[in-house]
């Protein structure tokens, strides 16, 4: 190492310096323009008045009165904002429970395990826009296959996406459709790397698959869990693309299906119905969402990584 | 007694995992085959396979919408924003790998901090950023968003990797007086190859079917990417549920036969960093 620096250095320190500044600059150059800059303008913005595209004047902490306070605005991001957690909250039992028992199904290495890994994570490289529209056709009240389904059995229309108690819900179905097979994959991985010598000597001590899974498996996968866990976290709160494709810009019906992505997006950019477009508040909304998403999942991190050793 | 036992259980975790790929797989088979349906087939028959595979749908997607404009302007931008990403990250990769030199800790942490921020949530000062080049609207401005977007993760695992080759290989081509520039591209690269496959898959995907970006960058029909381009589509043909399959079945198709090909690399590099 030393004698590659030795003669690399010594004869053109300065040409040396030059190709790495060059191997070094376009990278740089594309991090600063367009995600360190817009970064720090990003907390910049939220305490001014905006005029249009152009910051008019600092207004402190006034945009962020307005979405936390003021109605009706405060009531929009409650709004969305306890969408966000309840979608957390489903996709956590939900999409990585399922994932979980798949996960330890696949472990046993039963026949066609390998196609079944392939067909669980096949929607996953589809489009949330393809994956949203195709349920939303299935999810039709009279038309969609899932209510022509019911009725076989007998149970008459139901319109998934347009009531209230169940379009979200019916989202966050089509969402876990669309995503169970990465859970469940980046589970089966930390399982594999559980050591066979472990699981062996567990079963001559005579245990069965229950006490396998709960005494062997969980806690041996914790690494894994955390990931999952702070994944669906970051997931959950930068949910955008399967609500706007199913349930539109506003949330329908009513804001039932309203959450904190859509909602940014509305203010910032002006929802199709009212057109008005705040940067302002729009900034703030995004300068929540960011500490949220940073502050819990650096929280989260600290809490789920203590309890990897305690297990 | 036990065999038996053991041979009743692994058949029911069989049964529960068929079901499981029936609810995976069924969904899309539909949509396939209501490709080939007319709305009247699809509304009094949805579980039927077509009376014929008529290619009526199809035809009405090539000649009344936009559709292949879209597929090449997804494939244009993602094959653009992909190959910068490789070329601007293994440079940056390769002088963090394989050189000594003051600053470098530095610029892996700038680069690796990189990986933790939402690009999503700076949308705002990224458009008005956009704007004042001139770029919002343009194929460039979107792809120079998936390149900053790319390059951290990009940027690790390439330094990862390129760390992990052996020293005297261009200690000896050094010796034989090889330049910089020479060693980089013929002895060290043609090694990274499979960093650079993962890193391709994980970026070229969600570049591929990205909708947020367009949808905040791009106005124009023209410049519309697919999944953009479907939204357009679906608002045109609201009742026409066979042109819509078709749309989303053709939509699916390019991806779907890269991934059936390709599974275990689309695998690696979409759960890269998640398994570690």
């Amino acid at each position: 190492m030393t004698s590659g620096r030795r003669r690399t250095t010594r004869p053109f320190p300065w040409r040396r310096s030059l190709w790495i500044a060059f191997l070094l600059a376009p990278a740089l150059v594309v991090m600063m323009l367009f995600v360190l800059w817009p970064l720090l303008s990003a907390f910049r913005f939220a305490f001014y008045e905006f005029n249009g595209l152009r910051p008019s004047g600092f207004i402190g902490l006034e945009n962020f009165r307005q979405v936390l306070f003021e109605k009706p605005f405060s009531d929009w991001t409650y709004n969305a904002l306890k969408h966000n957690i309840i979608a957390f909250l489903a996709l956590m039992v939900f999409e990585n429970g399922t994932a979980f028992l798949i996960a330890f199904a696949l472990l046993k290495a039963l026949p066609g395990h390998r196609v079944h890994q392939v067909i669980v994570f096949l929607p996953v490289v589809l489009s949330a826009v393809i994956v949203g529209f195709l349920w939303k056709l299935f999810l039709h009240p009279l038309f969609g296959l899932v209510n022509q389904a019911l009725a076989l059995v007998g149970i008459g229309a139901i319109p998934w996406l347009g009531n209230e108690s169940t379009a979200l819900g019916s989202i966050l179905f089509a969402n876990i459709w669309h995503w169970l097979g990465f859970p469940t994959l980046v589970l089966l991985a930390g399982m594999q790397r559980i050591s066979k010598d472990v699981i062996e000597a567990a079963r001559l001590d005579g245990a069965g698959d229950y006490v396998l899974m709960t005494k062997i498996v969980w806690p041996l996968i914790a690494p894994s869990v955390t990931i999952v866990t702070i994944l669906t976290f970051i997931g959950s709160f930068n949910w955008f693309e399967i609500p706007y494709v199913m349930a539109g810009l506003t949330g329908s019906p009513g804001g039932a299906t309203d959450v904190l992505g859509l909602y940014f997006y509305r203010t910032a950019f002006g929802s199709t119905t009212t057109g008005i477009q705040d940067f302002g508040q729009g900034s703030a909304l995004a300068v929540m969402m960011f500490i949220i998403v940073a502050g819990v999942t650096a929280i989260a991190l600290r809490y789920l990584r203590r309890r990897e050793i305690e297990l | 007694m036990k065999e038996r036992g053991e041979l009743f259980k692994n058949g029911a975790i069989q049964l529960l995992l068929a079901l499981n790929a029936v609810i995976m797989v069924y969904p899309l088979f539909v949509m396939v085959i209501s490709s080939f349906k007319t709305n009247a087939e699809i509304f009094s028959s949805p579980f039927a396979l077509p009376a014929s595979f008529s290619l009526a749908n199809a035809e009405r997607v090539w000649n009344e919408t936009n559709f292949v404009r879209y597929l090449a302007n997804s494939v244009g931008i993602t094959t653009a924003a992909v190959a910068l990403i490789l070329l601007f990250s293994t440079m940056a990769a390769y002088a963090l790998a394989r050189y000594r030199f003051r600053l470098s800790a530095l610029v892996l942490m700038f680069f690796l901090s990189g990986m933790t921020v939402p690009l999503k949530l700076a949308i705002i000062p990224l458009f008005i950023q956009l704007d004042s080049l001139g770029l919002v609207d343009s194929y460039l401005g979107l792809v120079l968003v998936y390149v900053a977007m790319g390059i951290p993760s990009a940027v690790f695992i390439m330094t990862g990797f390129l760390r992990t080759l052996p020293r005297e290989l261009e200690e000896s081509a050094r010796m034989d007086g090889a330049s910089e520039l020479r060693i980089m591209r013929s002895i060290m690269l043609p090694l990274a190859r499979p960093a650079l496959v993962i890193v391709a898959i994980q970026n070229a995907v969600p570049i591929w079917n990205d909708f947020f970006f367009p949808l905040v960058l791009i106005t124009s029909d023209n410049l519309k990417t697919l999944p953009q381009g479907l939204t357009v589509f679906v608002g045109e043909f609201t009742t026409d549920w066979g042109v819509l399959f078709t749309g989303l079945t053709l939509a699916a198709l390019p991806i779907t036969l890269l991934y059936v090909v390709l599974s275990k690399q689309f695998i690696s590099g979409i759960t890269q960093g998640a398994v570690k």
